[in-house]
């Protein structure tokens, strides 16, 4: 069981190396003759006005919750899937009951109109 | 059907030798991963080649033909000609965030395929977890494209991180729910199970075309529609829109950092075909599979077929579609594939726990994912309908657009 997750293991130490040799390989293959111009943010294109890392916005947050919620939702609804051959009726309920609690969420950020992308 | 593992066969092999158990199991993992993720980042040779050709077919062009039969080299030689780039880092950059992202791109996409079933037998590892593995590390090149963005010391490719970020976390509430809707149906996250809760047998013979598609179009349909999005290709793609924008999230990057993110937007692309074809299409099941000797052999040619099939439709709708808008994209996304995807899920919930014989229940479930398909094909009906009619307007001789006529023609003269 737990040597499945060795391979697991081994395959992400791989997958990390070796892209990471091709872009070292890269690095070195390369010439490297830096300028001022070459090493501007945006080469050739318009001047940046300003600090570059400038505030998100609000948007990108409420979305970012929204899929928190869900994504937690999902995490839930994984295991009664996979028993849910087994399950009795009370358990069904219960995880209807939990899909329509997240329906009445979703549907809360309708109104709100946190889906509304301004 | 009981198959043994390419794991287990090899270090046995190796066992054989008079290798200690943990050094041949060590021995036979490490080779085996190395494989697996030599042929992931080789593969994408081909996946552009193919990418090129269908869409220049698409254009009425020839596309590669000079380098090697067919133009099948041309990528290797565009990888050559990468390789010798100059590898430029922007002042001001953020160094740790823009160096490890691009790695952090692909080894998210390089390690989704040590649970894709290739041929029975031949999955990198069966993870009984391999369902939520998938989900689990999608997210890695989501983290990835912040970074780049955030990393670049570059407004624009901020502001594409940050709308990558948005697109890619809302299709993958729907994905999520589509993977799940397969789990509920199998009873198991495994994808060597699902692929064979996939057979069908006929009088003792694997027919192997008992799909889960087949029972389900409307979870393939959604499933698919969100791996566009996923994958960022069209109608998806308007945070790369080559043709317009530079490039998005990666403009700062140069030589084989920018290769990596190309790599692995390519690679992610099959293996969300390949994924598609494990759950829903039936993997490597096909007539014949079954058989003693061939069998694996054929399974992994009813593979291949299945995802570079699938593969060639992304990129035909690559080269065919219009692009949506932002805000079509969002409501697409959190007002239709979502709501239906939970609907569905109830619905097939229901329909499991109905006191009726299998068949009925499959029936009821094809009926339920019919009217899902109906739904979503009328969206985007109308979408792409208002799209041509916008192009054709901008195309009539009588079109202002690109022009530098006064809006009222009776007063140019």
């Amino acid at each position: 069981m737990l040597s499945q997750y060795f391979f697991i293991l081994i395959m992400s130490g791989l997958a990390v190396v070796l892209p990471l040799a091709a872009i070292v390989m890269g690095h070195f293959l390369g010439p490297r003759r830096p300028d001022e111009v070459k090493n501007d943010i945006y080469e050739s294109g318009v001047e940046t006005i300003g600090d570059t890392w400038v505030q998100f916005r609000a948007q990108y947050y409420l979305i970012g919750l929204v899929f928190v919620v869900f994504d937690v939702e999902a995490l839930f609804l994984f295991p009664i899937a996979v028993a849910y051959q087994q399950l009795e009726l009370f358990a069904v309920i219960a995880a209807i009951f939990f899909i329509i609690l997240l329906v009445i969420g979703l549907l809360y950020d309708w109104r709100k109109g946190a889906l509304e992308w301004q | 059907m009981q198959v043994t593992s390419w794991s287990d066969v090899f270090s046995g092999w190796l066992a054989g030798f008079g290798l200690p158990e943990w050094a041949a199991l060590t021995l036979a993992y490490g080779v085996g991963a190395f494989v697996l993720i030599n042929y992931g980042m080789l593969s994408v040779l081909l996946l552009i080649w193919i990418t090129r050709k269908v869409i220049s077919r698409i254009q009425d062009r020839i596309g590669p033909n000079r380098v090697g039969p067919y133009g099948l080299f041309q990528t290797a030689a565009d990888a050559a000609k990468l390789l010798s780039k100059e590898d430029i880092t922007p002042d001001e950059a953020d160094k740790l965030a823009y160096n490890l992202s691009p790695i952090l791109a692909v080894s998210g996409v390089l390690m989704l395929l040590a649970v894709i079933p290739f041929a029975p037998g031949l999955t990198g590892m069966d993870l009984n977890v391999a369902a939520l593995y998938i989900v689990a590390l999608g997210s890695l090149g989501i983290m990835a494209a912040l970074m780049a963005g955030w990393g670049s010391n570059n407004k624009y490719a901020l502001l594409a991180g940050f709308r990558v970020v948005a697109q890619l976390l809302s299709y993958e509430i729907p994905l999520i729910l589509a993977i799940l809707t397969v789990v509920l149906l199998t009873g198991s996250m495994s994808f060597n199970r699902i692929v064979e809760f996939q057979t069908l047998n006929l009088g003792g013979f694997n027919l192997g075309i008992g799909w889960i598609g087949i029972v389900m179009p409307g979870a393939l349909l959604i499933f698919f529609i969100s791996s566009l999005a996923e994958a960022e290709l069209t109608p998806f793609d308007l945070l790369e829109a080559e043709s317009e924008l530079i490039a998005g999230f990666h403009i700062e990057y140069s030589g084989m950092k920018f290769a990596m993110f190309f790599l692995a937007q390519f690679l992610n692309a099959w293996v969300l075909a390949a994924v598609a074809a494990t759950l829903f299409l039936g993997g490597w099941q096909g007539p014949g599979v079954g058989l003693p000797l061939i069998g694996p052999l054929l399974g992994l040619g009813y593979f291949f077929i299945k995802v570079y099939g699938i593969y060639v439709l992304q990129q035909w709708i690559r080269g065919t579609f219009p692009r949506l808008r932002i805000d079509q994209m969002m409501y697409f996304a959190w007002k239709v594939l979502v709501p239906l995807m939970i609907s569905l899920i109830v619905a097939q919930a229901i329909i499991q726990k109905l006191p009726t014989p299998v068949s009925i229940q499959y029936v009821l479930l094809f009926i339920a994912n019919i009217g899902v398909i109906a739904i979503v094909a009328n969206i985007l009906q109308g979408y792409f309908r208002a799209e041509q009619i916008r192009t054709k307007r901008s195309f009539e001789p009588t079109s202002l657009i690109g022009t530098m006529q006064a809006t009222d023609k009776g007063s140019m003269y």
